[in-house]
């Protein structure tokens, strides 16, 4: 039976030469939770994620699983299992032998471990395609073959690296909810890195944005949406407009933004600026806007508010919100 | 058909078109020509150009009556074979060893391009003087003799060192590792390195690596260089006749003996039959390994 386990990253460090990748992170990571380390390219998300899986070795910290510290542990040892990004499936085994490839290097016998192959393959419902080889199967099979292989050696913790970012949009949104199912129904950790916050707030019990080798922020997606604590956080999470008002930058979500014309009265706080672009899009429309002396300003107006005080590009107009709704930025 | 479709069917006529003359100029016809010759008749000194099948009945003369022992072309094949076999092995040793080392050692792409090159520098020279280069080593008065008496070693000049089946095989493997090397380099170069990180990921020691993994998906690269090796092998009476010192017999010399003596048609019956053995255990080969998916 799997066991799932709590992960611990104490003061985690990855150096190459003399360029620090990762630098001194702490994480926890309860058992049971799905947690998208989230990060621009070059942020130390990858390193870190292999640095869990043992395929990287750790300049400095410890990484501590469940009750052992596994830090220089080999991959099998540690309890954890991972999906690489390309899926790297074995091109000449076929589909159920790609998912017995662990137990076959553990000395099982054949009828064990096709039993066990076969079980998994019908958790990803891939159980009708069990001979094939890889090259006869679409994005969308791959990976759910290789998340069958990755499942095989009953991990606590499942490492994911980018695995939505090889299928088109469709299937990916299709299949980052067989990604969150699973990781339910198995009760064990799944760790993924992302560089899409939509996947990681669509996802995640625990966000961790990352920046620069350290995390800017972590917390439930909620959390770090509503009240991002540094102005990277604000704008890599996106929907947000950073002000500089008195007293340090604020961040306002742009779907609280309001537009009036020059001249009405305002009761809140507001900025004036031109409209530079209006795009519908469906439920709202986006205005984007160059403020005085800010950068680009974005309002996501309500269709049935924006037809009531229409704007259109070049238009001079004030931008205002709530000052109860701003949300006041830490340096990061 | 239309005419369209069929302009593009001429261009592609006339593309393939200078391979396939190539081909049969130099390939197809002159195997013809082997073909019918070695059905020709000969005496001591012209060939007849009638019918006959004298040219394999002489080669396979006594090998029914003298049974159970074994008549001279058998046991010259089964001598080539020996030879075939022994530098098959260690080639595929050796070249294995220097391709993985290559592909999966050597990290930079400049450093293995420069390290490839380098593997070509005896080809700069002919076989021949390649060959030659190992009489002053193994010699009865030889750089290795001379090394083992001065250690004490031994009493007397080693003589198995040259002009035998030891340094025949020497000579063989220092020419042909580099027809191993190459095109299971370029089967290893394109597998993918993260299938050795899964691997590892499932728990596979570096030896499982090898068998499960990197062996299989290697196998297309292997077979190629076995064929290249084991033709060449097949074939070859130079190199068994300067490093065995003349003395000892191949498949291939029988064919320049009899062409020595202008024995034609037994020649050319010779090289048919060679060229069917060999022809077997490519076929043999290819059975293990589709090699077209590789091409």
């Amino acid at each position: 039976m799997v066991h799932p386990a709590a992960l611990e990253l104490a003061l985690v460090t990855k150096r190459y030469g003399t360029t620090v990748a990762v630098d001194a992170i702490d994480l926890k990571i309860p058992a049971g939770t799905y947690c998208c380390l989230l990060g621009p390219s070059g942020c130390g998300k990858t390193s870190t994620l292999r640095m869990i899986a043992g395929h990287e070795t750790v300049s400095d910290g410890d990484i501590v699983l469940g009750p052992s510290n596994v830090t220089d542990l080999p991959p099998a040892k540690r309890g954890t299992a991972m999906m690489f990004q390309s899926y790297a499936l074995f091109p000449h085994l076929s589909v159920i032998d790609n998912v017995a490839f662990a137990l076959k290097m553990r000395g099982q016998d054949k009828p064990t471990r096709h039993a066990k192959a076969a079980a998994l393959l019908k958790l990803v419902a891939m159980d009708k395609y069990a001979g094939r080889l890889p090259a006869q199967l679409s994005g969308g099979q791959q990976q759910r073959v290789a998340l069958a292989r990755a499942l095989i050696t009953e991990p606590q913790l499942l490492l994911l690296d980018e695995p939505l970012s090889a299928l088109d949009p469709f299937l990916r949104i299709k299949m980052r909810a067989e990604l969150k199912r699973l990781q339910r129904e198995l009760g064990i950790s799944f760790i993924h890195v992302t560089h899409g916050q939509e996947e990681a707030m669509a996802l995640a019990d625990l966000v961790v944005v990352m920046n620069a080798g350290k995390i800017e922020q972590m917390g439930s997606p909620r959390e770090v949406f509503n009240h991002p604590r540094t102005e990277f956080v604000a704008r890599f999470m996106g929907g947000h407009n950073v002000i500089t008002a008195s007293g340090g930058k604020i961040a306002v979500r742009a779907d609280r933004m309001h537009l009036t014309s020059p001249g009405t009265v305002w009761d809140g706080h507001s900025v004036s600026a031109v409209v530079t672009d209006v795009e519908y899009q469906g439920t709202y429309v986006q205005v984007t806007l160059k403020g005085s002396d800010e950068g680009d300003l974005v309002a996501q107006i309500p269709e049935g508010e924006f037809d009531r005080n229409p704007t259109e590009v070049g238009a001079s107009v004030l931008i205002g919100w709530d000052p109860g709704i701003a949300h006041r930025l830490g340096h990061a | 058909m239309n005419e369209s479709s069929l302009k593009q069917n001429i261009v592609a006529w006339l593309q393939a078109g200078p391979l396939t003359l190539v081909f049969l100029a130099f390939f197809i016809i002159p195997l013809i020509f082997v073909t019918i010759v070695s059905f020709w008749d000969y005496n001591d000194y012209e060939m007849i150009t009638t019918f006959s099948g004298r040219g394999y009945t002489d080669t396979f003369e006594g090998c029914i009556d003298k049974l159970p022992e074994m008549c001279t072309i058998l046991k010259t094949y089964g001598s080539t074979l020996k030879f075939c076999l022994i530098v098959w092995l260690a080639t595929l040793v050796i070249g294995f060893a220097v391709a993985y080392f290559l592909a999966f050692h050597v990290k930079s792409q400049t450093w293995q391009i420069g390290l490839s090159l380098l593997c070509t520098i005896p080809f700069w020279t002919s076989n021949v003087i390649r060959m030659i280069a190992w009489i002053p080593l193994l010699g009865r008065n030889g750089i290795v003799n001379k090394a083992l008496a001065a250690l004490h070693l031994t009493s007397q000049p080693v003589e198995w060192l040259l002009y035998s089946e030891f340094s025949v095989i020497v000579a063989f493997v220092h020419l042909f590792t580099f027809f191993m090397v190459v095109p299971i380099f370029n089967s290893m170069i394109r597998i993918d390195k993260t299938l050795i990180e899964a691997a590892y990921d499932a728990g596979a020691t570096g030896w499982q690596t090898l068998i499960n993994v990197i062996i299989p998906l290697a196998k297309p690269g292997i077979v190629i260089g076995s064929i290249f090796v084991i033709t060449i092998v097949m074939g070859d009476f130079i190199t068994i006749g300067v490093m065995g010192g003349q003395q000892i017999a191949s498949a291939g010399k029988i064919i320049q003996t009899r062409l020595d003596a202008i024995q034609f048609p037994a020649a050319a019956a010779n090289a048919v039959i060679l060229l069917a053995v060999t022809m077997m255990i490519i076929v043999a080969m290819t059975r293990l390994v589709d090699i077209r998916k590789e091409l």
